[in-house]
């Protein structure tokens, strides 16, 4: 564009002002072609000048074929007209005849965004396409699918003569690797963490620097061996490529391994060794860069490393700590600003990421950091909403993210430059495998000796097979420089073979391996309430027994006194408003009762309207009995169904993008569950009918009648009435004493702050596997409790979120 | 370290030691701590627990003590509970914390789990009936939820009667109208707590080197 090649603009009435149109791309392209003073044509231009009326004879020529000549004409005649004289005096405005372009093509300016906006759109195209493909899906993990569809893509554009992109280093550290790192730290499962810390860090920091050395020093020792080609690899740059080799690599690890669903146990060491190592890496890349630049080694310089390591680290998680509490202490005041609440959490976790980096502190570190702190005080402060959003945005990045990655390190591999030798990789592969064995078989034997679980051989196993390579070692690669380092696409073709064979080989071996070896994997029950009661009642009589035995500094009586820290301290700084302390256990059991609700809900439904084509009597009682749901008591049920949903489910798992679907309360609406209900209901409608109209009431309810109940206690639905949120819903349908339910609303009242969450998306799960056969009036019913559509959000709902 | 383990204590450590599958020097540390608590006499009462400072802030505090005492966790047949412990149940109660061994075989970890669930279900079966009534089950939530203060009576019993609830239809499934469910037997507390994985989570660490000059 040359908006200042200006030409003169003559018209018929002499020069005219220069207008906006000069700065017209097209005019300037126009007026590039055009001589100046001259108001003729160029044949450059021909095609913009003559558009105007090329389409307008288009369109007259359309018209008058479509319409009957006599009667559009004169109106044609009058278009016509209009747009010439408008044409004339465009023309006069410009400085030479152009017609006024209706289409073209303007390519250049949106260039990059289109580009970046495709690829993101190839990949998750890409991704639906494998998960429509079921049988495939289950062989090869997706991982290894998006590998062999970047290399697809790459040699198609090789084919077509360009080059095709190498994965930016930069567009990765900064762009496409965060999301992951944000979406793991911010879901970390932290007992499980907590629990084996000792372990992870041992398997990290040790494990990797073992395997660096031991990479490193085998690699030297065979190039000295080789001679020929390799003889130029000195020792520096064989350390520098074993530290990078020798990292587990996050990305890689989540995407393999979630799809295996293995127990918690080898999930997080293998998982949190692959986060953790990114200190000593760091470390160790920038401590070998800096060396081979500078070209020698002095014990001080050791000894600087070393110390630099722990800066990193130390300074890595304390930068996220502070950016933690910052967002944690933000949230505190978005009461009024909902919308933009999962904005800050973003937004505070990348600064933390780029504030470490700009220090070249561990940046995934620091990440992990703030995740974890900000976490239980932000969604104790935000809406439901916004933890929904927090929640699909981060795992939508994450995903696509991955994705990204997977098909560009495909692409990348097309992209080269390659020199192969085949020594160097084999030695490099081999010496990875067995290093990797030997420093976890090695470190476990001492580990076990100071974990109360040891960990069996299988267990060992599985973490030296889960120990996957992937794009970070392949991103660090490609920032050596081409100066100090001869050797580096040899480097670069090395790390490409490892990160495919271990990605390939291991990832799609594991599984059947998990499946052969008979390891333990994930449980997939669904947590009970007596489960939760035992869990904390545990960790109580733990924490007692370990009081009793004398033992401090231990486990539980540190968490126990970080809790007591937390709730003293810590939670009235960081979490806003009067936010009652619900403990864990009674936020579970709403949860609980929720269901019950529902199902109680479902089974009323669907009896009176089965009921009610029979008889007609037993219909106004079961219509007098049910929920004549009025919309005030719609209301009613739909803000007490959204309560307190979200804080089991955040304790719960769900940390993996893939167990998204998978919350404990749509676990609970599979097929066998509804049909066990569906059960129970044929049963209960069968006793509606055979049973007097007056004693209906009682069947479906003296299921479990407790000895010591009292006449409260004479309906089931009242096990549920007299909890406080669900009751005065209920009370209405059921006809119980109105003292119960008059001390109920008192309480309900009372507790009104507590309720007045979502719980929405528990509800949600209703919908794909609802096999009731629910009429139209069912439907209607149970409407209220389904999710709202966009159109009906309400806004005033958003009351804060209560913490324990 | 051989400070605590005089030589007429020795063979009592030993038996103590093949009884409990603790190491002689976990016993040796053990003892030490009960001496502590029971002011050097031979046997450790009720009372004697109000030294532990940890135990104050507990909910469950008085279950703890109480587990203690209770003849069904030193016997297989005990019946009632005692005034005053010696030695050997103190350690016996110890010893259902202890970590199983490595090389277990799957029928040896089912017996450690019975065993732990044992203990947990005596802790809540206060009146030795061999159910956890609803009664009970009420108590027990009543006390895990009274430090936290806020919700009280009426939402602890609410819990304890879903959890029955719970119990009931995973035991016994679908009752005819008229049946009413009696409270939860061991075998249902077995089969309801399965999932939770008992004999890697109610563990604590014994320590081998004696650290008790540390603490009060």
């Amino acid at each position: 564009m040359a908006p200042n090649t200006r030409t003169d603009i003559l018209c018929e009435h002499g020069p005219m002002k220069p207008t906006h149109l000069h700065a017209h791309p097209h005019y300037t392209r126009c007026s590039s072609h055009s001589t100046p003073r001259t108001r003729t044509l160029q044949p450059g231009c021909i095609c913009n000048e003559y558009t105007v009326y090329e389409s307008f004879v288009v369109v007259i020529s359309a018209v008058m074929v479509s319409c009957e000549m006599t009667r559009t004409l004169p109106l044609l005649l009058l278009v016509f007209c209009c747009l010439s004289v408008r044409c004339h005096v465009n023309q006069s405005d410009q400085h030479h005849k152009r017609a006024f372009p209706v289409i073209s093509i303007h390519y250049e300016a949106v260039r990059t965004p289109f580009e970046v906006a495709l690829w993101i759109l190839l990949a998750s195209l890409m991704k639906l396409g494998f998960h429509l493909i079921p049988r495939l899906s289950n062989v090869v993990p997706e991982s290894c699918l998006l590998i062999a569809v970047g290399l697809l893509l790459g040699g198609l554009i090789r084919v077509m003569g360009e080059n095709p992109p190498v994965l930016d280093s930069q567009l990765f550290f900064l762009c496409l690797l965060p999301p992951i790192i944000l979406d793991a730290g911010y879901f970390l499962p932290i007992r499980p963490f907590t629990e084996n810390a000792g372990t992870i860090l041992t398997f990290a920091v040790v494990g990797t620097l073992w395997n660096s050395f031991f990479v490193g020093a085998g690699l030297y020792g065979v190039c000295r061996l080789e001679g020929g080609r390799l003889a130029t690899v000195d020792l520096l740059s064989c350390l520098l490529f074993g530290s990078i080799v020798s990292a587990v690599d996050p990305v890689a690890v989540l995407a393999v391994f979630e799809e295996i669903h293995i127990n918690e146990l080898l999930h997080i060491l293998v998982f949190g060794e692959s986060l953790l190592n990114d200190a000593v890496t760091v470390v160790l890349y920038h401590l070998f860069e800096e060396f081979a630049h500078v070209g020698e080694v002095t014990p001080g310089d050791v000894f600087l490393g070393v110390l630099c390591f722990f800066v990193v680290a130390l300074g890595g998680v304390m930068v996220g700590a502070v950016y933690g509490v910052l967002a944690a202490f933000t949230s505190r005041f978005t009461t009024h600003t909902r919308v933009i609440e999962p904005l800050f959490v973003f937004l505070y976790s990348y600064m933390a990421y780029l504030s470490a980096e700009v220090f070249h502190l561990s940046g995934i570190m620091a990440l992990i950091a703030c995740g974890v702190v900000m976490r239980p005080y932000v969604e104790a402060n935000i809406s439901h909403k916004s933890y929904t959003t927090i929640k699909y945005f981060l795992k939508m990045w994450s995903s696509v993210s991955e994705t990204l990655i997977f098909i560009f390190l495909g692409v990348s591999t097309v992209a080269g430059p390659h020199v192969w030798n085949w020594t160097f990789v084999t030695i490099t592969l081999i010496l990875c495998l067995v290093s990797r064995v030997l420093g976890v078989v090695g470190l476990t034997y001492i580990i076990n000796k100071y974990r109360m679980v040891k960990l069996s051989g299988k267990d060992q196993f599985i973490v030296a097979y889960g120990g996957l390579r992937g794009a970070i070692a392949f991103s660090l690669v490609f920032l050596l420089s081409g100066d100090d380092f001869a050797m580096k696409n040899m480097f670069l073709t090395a790390i490409i073979t490892i990160i495919f064979f271990t990605v390939f080989v291991q990832g799609m071996t594991i599984r059947p391996l998990v499946d052969l070896l008979a390891v333990k994997k994930k449980k997939q029950s669904k947590s009970s309430i007596n489960e939760e009661i035992h869990t904390q009642f545990l960790e109580h009589l733990l924490a007692g027994i370990e009081g009793v035995c004398g033992h401090y500094g231990n486990r539980h009586w540190t968490v126990l006194q970080m809790n007591r820290f937390n709730k003293r301290y810590v939670k009235r700084w960081l979490i806003g408003g009067e936010r009652s302390q619900e403990p864990q256990l009674i936020s579970f059991y709403n949860k609980m009762e929720l269901k019950q609700a529902m199902m109680l809900l479902e089974r009323n439904s669907s009896a009176s309207l089965n009921t009610a084509g029979r008889t007609t009597t037993t219909l106004q009682q079961s219509s007098r009995r049910t929920l004549n749901i009025s919309k005030e008591r719609e209301e009613e049920i739909r803000k007490i169904l959204r309560a307190n949903l979200q804080k089991t489910r955040q304790r719960l798992r769900s940390y993996s993008r893939h167990t998204l679907m998978l919350d404990p309360a749509e676990d609970d609406w599979s097929e066998t569950h509804l049909r066990k209900q569906r059960v129970e209901i044929q049963r209960r409608m069968s006793l509606f009918l055979t049973v007097p109209a007056h004693r209906q009431d009682s069947p479906p309810i003296r299921r479990a009648r407790f000895e010591s109940d009292n006449q409260e206690h004479m309906t089931r639905p009242s096990i549920l009435l007299n909890v406080p949120s669900v009751s005065s819903v209920l009370q209405d349908s059921v006809t119980i004493d109105n003292e119960s339910e008059k001390r109920d609303e008192s309480r309900r009242r009372r507790h009104g702050g507590d309720e007045k969450q979502e719980g929405e998306r528990g509800i949600r799960g209703r919908k794909p596997s609802v096999t009731f056969a629910l009429d139209l009036e069912e439907q209607k019913l149970s409407r209220c409790l389904r999710d709202l559509g966009p159109d009906q959000l309400n806004e005033d709902d958003e009351e804060p979120f209560l913490s324990q | 370290m051989g400070s605590f383990q005089s030589l007429p204590f020795d063979h009592h450590y030993r038996t103590l030691s093949k009884k409990t599958g603790f190491s002689l020097e976990q016993i040796g540390i053990l003892h030490n701590r009960f001496k502590q608590l029971s002011l050097n006499e031979e046997t450790l009462r009720r009372d004697d627990f109000n030294k532990v400072q940890d135990l104050k802030d507990n909910p469950i505090r008085s279950q703890i003590v109480e587990a203690f005492f209770d003849r069904r966790n030193f016997q297989k047949d005990g019946v009632g509970s005692m005034e005053e412990i010696g030695f050997e149940e103190f350690l016996t109660v110890m010893s259902y914390f202890r970590a199983p061994a490595l090389h277990t075989t799957e029928e040896q970890r089912e017996e450690i789990r019975r065993a732990k669930l044992r203990f947990l279900f005596n802790m809540h079966d206060t009146d030795n009936d061999g159910t956890i009534t609803l009664e009970e089950y009420r108590h027990v939530v009543e006390e895990l939820l009274s430090r936290s203060g806020s919700l009280g009576k009426e939402t602890a019993k609410g819990i304890a009667d879903a959890a029955m609830l719970e119990v009931a239809s995973i035991s016994v499934g679908h009752m005819a109208p008229d049946e009413f469910y009696e409270g939860i037997t061991f075998e249902d507390f077995l089969k309801i707590l399965k999932e939770l994985e008992i004999e890697t989570r109610m563990n604590i660490r014994f320590l081998n080197m004696d650290t008790t000059v540390l603490c009060k």
